[in-house]
């Protein structure tokens, strides 16, 4: 029989690994670009548009060229198939059909603007705003939740807050990953990130209930006197339908990623990266915690610990 | 065979007929709903948010100014020939916004050079050859003698309509303030029988046969005056932009304090032949993803899969058919939810035959193991489900801040895919698997994604 819970120090590990390396990210980040994440047209305000090249350029090439034209600014993004959204200062319309004209005789290839978006600058902070309150009333409310579902359960609040910290864990390694991204590739987010984000957060959420009413059912039959073992019998048996409904999942978004339009590009990739890492949290994290929390191991916790290997 | 089942059996093959029905072929007029509505980004066209800058006005009627506002904007994008565009006025936090959604536009330029001109009417009168000019007079200001054309901001707030009371002949009664006084009077008597028409920039109102608004003078007006043989709605429609135009509300946004005029706050241009392309590029791929899934489930759950696909193929005609008639418009970001709510239609089919493929290796019957795995399976789909609904709930009001309203998209769908879902698999996916064991037709545990002998003797 696997044993996910007695290897939970190793998961525990590769948690902290990914969140660390997401955090150091996000510090040189802020040095590079002067922001933890590359902030896209919708908080930041300015012009994006999405130009469409055929034959497709080179993202450096296609650089070189904006700077020379004096978009030395602009963020360049690849969004596949000769799809580029640039992000730059307030232009209008106009402007950026001159930019493109100038772009496609300069790189010597047919260009389409298909998507003009220009946002002010007093939106972008109003947006922002709402997109930070959003996230957490949305953690607080499904904290909430939980606690009420496993009211029966002794210490209901525990389990609510393994559950939140499990997705909450999920939320920093994707916005780890994003600021990666951002600063590597030029990825912005935008109030798309933040729509997949919480839906990440729900599809987590989901996950870890499945697991979790598992465990409260298994509690009650007594399958066995060691909670540790509890969990570990409860995560073997959901494991097959984890693994099933993230695959059924992923061959839609990815099929979505590599085919569907410019447009949901990086969204797409969020809502991807949020089913693996909740299916991952939710066989190998949140479960585990509630044993450390049972057992009072928290040294388990730490991430460089003597008992490892 | 239970009598329940049947009747469970024979709503749903109803309403799947009906959802099939009403969805093909996509674009027939079903119910008065003629093919699925979309969003901008699908089916190209612009979006346009403006600040109105109300300082001229005071803050009690700030909202019947804003609604003649849209009345004018609305006036001018229909003579562009634009087909529906929507029109909103929104107030945020004490700032008036307006928000225009233009389906299809080519010439977005000439859109906003028509929203952002002002919202002044002005009477123009014919020359000697026949062409409309201002109508002016002179009148003293502060002071000064200036050439003035007679316009909306010269009428009181009060310009009404009613009926007159024995004839019932529609009447538009106005009045008008000193300077408008003296300007009626010079511009009534010199045009006495002769055409006024009213302009607003340089498209002369039309009424709702088309013609030019173009009432006769048929008396001096100096304070008060009347217009007659308006349609009704005509004179409603005037004198709510007459109302509207008394004062300038510039349109542009505001920046640190500081009014821009023609400026938009928000604006987003997609391409409509570029739509359509992303429309067939995601249609495709998300096909393509959905006959992997459900391969994927036929091959791993053998006969429950298939009947799970029986199931999804329910869920997908009725919720196409959601989408058709309520109407729901369909973006980019609400196709991906979609595909996120089918993976929780899926999910909850796995959850329920995982826990019966459990219980048939508990060495249970085939009946019992079904009833058992969907009771069971049950609290899971609901408390998971639950939380997906809070997301969606939060997501949408997020939506309805300005900068995001591609996010509305994303939760309404995702909440409605749920909730299907889970009617889905609890109805239409137990009462199918019911019949099918009922039946005694497949017998055979291995049908049912069970090795033989893993099996357990029951006790």
């Amino acid at each position: 029989m696997m044993d996910f819970v007695g290897k939970k120090q190793w998961f525990f590990l590769v948690s902290w690994i990914l969140i660390i390396v997401g955090i150091v990210s996000l510090i040189v980040s802020q040095v590079q670009i002067k922001s933890p994440l590359r902030l896209g047209t919708d908080f930041a305000g300015g012009t994006s548009i999405i130009l469409q090249f055929n034959p497709p350029v080179e993202q450096s090439q296609l650089r070189e060229e904006m700077a020379g034209l004096g978009y030395v600014e602009a963020t360049i993004q690849n969004a596949g198939e000769g799809n580029f959204i640039i992000h730059t200062r307030e232009i209008t319309a106009e402007e950026a059909r001159e930019l493109a004209g100038q772009l496609g005789t300069e790189l010597d290839s047919q260009v389409e603007i298909t998507d003009y978006y220009f946002v002010s600058g007093t939106v972008a902070t109003r947006t922002t705003r709402n997109a930070i309150v959003a996230v957490i009333i949305a953690a607080v409310a499904m904290m909430f939740y939980i606690v009420w579902a496993f009211r029966r359960m002794p210490k209901p609040f525990r389990w609510g807050s393994c559950a939140v910290i499990a997705v909450i864990h999920n939320v920093f390694i994707i916005v780890g990953i994003f600021s990666l991204l951002g600063w590597l590739a030029g990825v912005e987010i935008d109030a798309l990130f933040i729509t997949g984000l919480l839906a990440v957060v729900g599809y987590s959420i989901n996950n870890t209930v499945v697991v979790f009413d598992r465990i409260r059912e298994n509690v009650s039959r007594h399958i066995s006197p060691d909670f540790a073992e509890t969990v570990n019998a409860s995560l073997i048996d959901t494991l097959g339908r984890c693994i099933n409904t993230a695959l059924t999942t992923l061959f839609v978004l990815l099929a979505l990623l590599l085919f569907g339009g410019a447009t949901i590009h990086y969204f797409v990739l969020v809502l991807l990266l949020g089913v693996i890492i909740g299916t991952y949290s939710s066989i190998c994290i949140a479960g585990q915690l509630l044993v450390v929390w049972e057992k009072g191991e928290w040294r388990a916790l730490l991430p460089f610990n003597k008992r490892i290997g | 065979m239970k009598r329940s089942n049947v009747y469970l059996l024979i709503f749903i093959l109803a309403l799947f007929g009906f959802a099939l029905w009403s969805v093909i072929p996509l674009d027939r007029t079903v119910l008065g709903r003629e093919g699925l509505r979309l969003g901008l980004d699908l089916a190209g066209g612009s979006y346009l948010v403006y600040e109105a800058d109300l300082r001229a006005v005071n803050s009690s009627t700030a909202d019947e100014v804003m609604d003649g506002v849209k009345g004018v904007i609305e006036r001018r994008i229909n003579a562009l020939g634009i087909t529906e565009p929507i029109i909103q006025v929104q107030n945020q936090e004490g700032n008036y916004n307006i928000a225009i959604q233009l389906p299809g536009v080519a010439d977005i330029e000439k859109a906003k050079e028509m929203v952002g001109l002002f919202t002044v009417l002005e009477f123009r009168e014919r020359d000697s050859e026949g062409i409309w000019v201002a109508a002016n007079g002179t009148a003293t200001v502060d002071g000064e003698v200036k050439e003035l054309t007679l316009s909306s901001r010269y009428f009181n707030e009060n310009t009404e309509v009613t009926l007159h009371p024995t004839t019932s002949e529609v009447i538009l009664l106005f009045e008008m303030n000193g300077v408008g006084a003296t300007l009626f009077e010079q511009i009534s008597t010199r045009l006495m029988g002769k055409p006024l028409a009213i302009f607003l920039g340089d498209q002369a109102l039309r009424g709702e046969d088309g013609q030019i608004i173009a009432p006769t003078v048929q008396a001096v007006i100096t304070d008060r005056g009347q217009i007659t043989g308006l349609s009704l709605v005509d004179a409603q429609e005037l004198s709510r932009v007459l109302n509207a135009g008394r004062i300038d509300v510039p349109l542009g946004r505001w920046v640190d304090g500081e009014f821009e005029p023609s400026v938009p706050l928000y604006e987003r241009t997609v391409d409509a032949t570029l739509g359509q392309d992303s429309i067939q590029k995601s249609i495709l791929a998300a096909g393509i993803g959905i006959v992997l899934l459900l391969v994927f489930m036929i091959l791993y759950y053998r006969l429950p899969g298939l009947v799970a696909c029986l199931s999804l193929a329910v869920y997908g005609a009725v919720l196409l058919s959601i989408f058709k008639l309520v109407p729901i418009t369909l973006t980019l970001p609400g196709l991906a939810g979609f595909i996120v709510s089918l993976g929780m239609a899926v999910d909850a089919n796995v959850l329920i035959f995982e826990r019966m493929k459990e219980e048939l290796r508990g060495g249970r019957s085939l009946g019992a193991a079904a009833e058992t795995g969907f009771n069971r399976a049950w609290t899971a789909i609901r408390d998971s489900n639950i939380t997906t609904f809070i997301a969606c709930v939060i997501l949408f009001w997020l939506g309805g801040t300005l900068g995001a309203f591609m996010v509305r998209g994303f939760a309404l769908i995702l909440f409605i895919g749920v909730a299907l879902s889970m009617f889905t698999a609890i109805t239409v996916t137990r009462t199918f698997l019911r019949l099918i064991i009922g039946s005694q037709v497949v017998t055979n545990l291995g049908a049912y994604g069970v090795q033989v002998q893993t099996v357990r003797n029951t006790k």
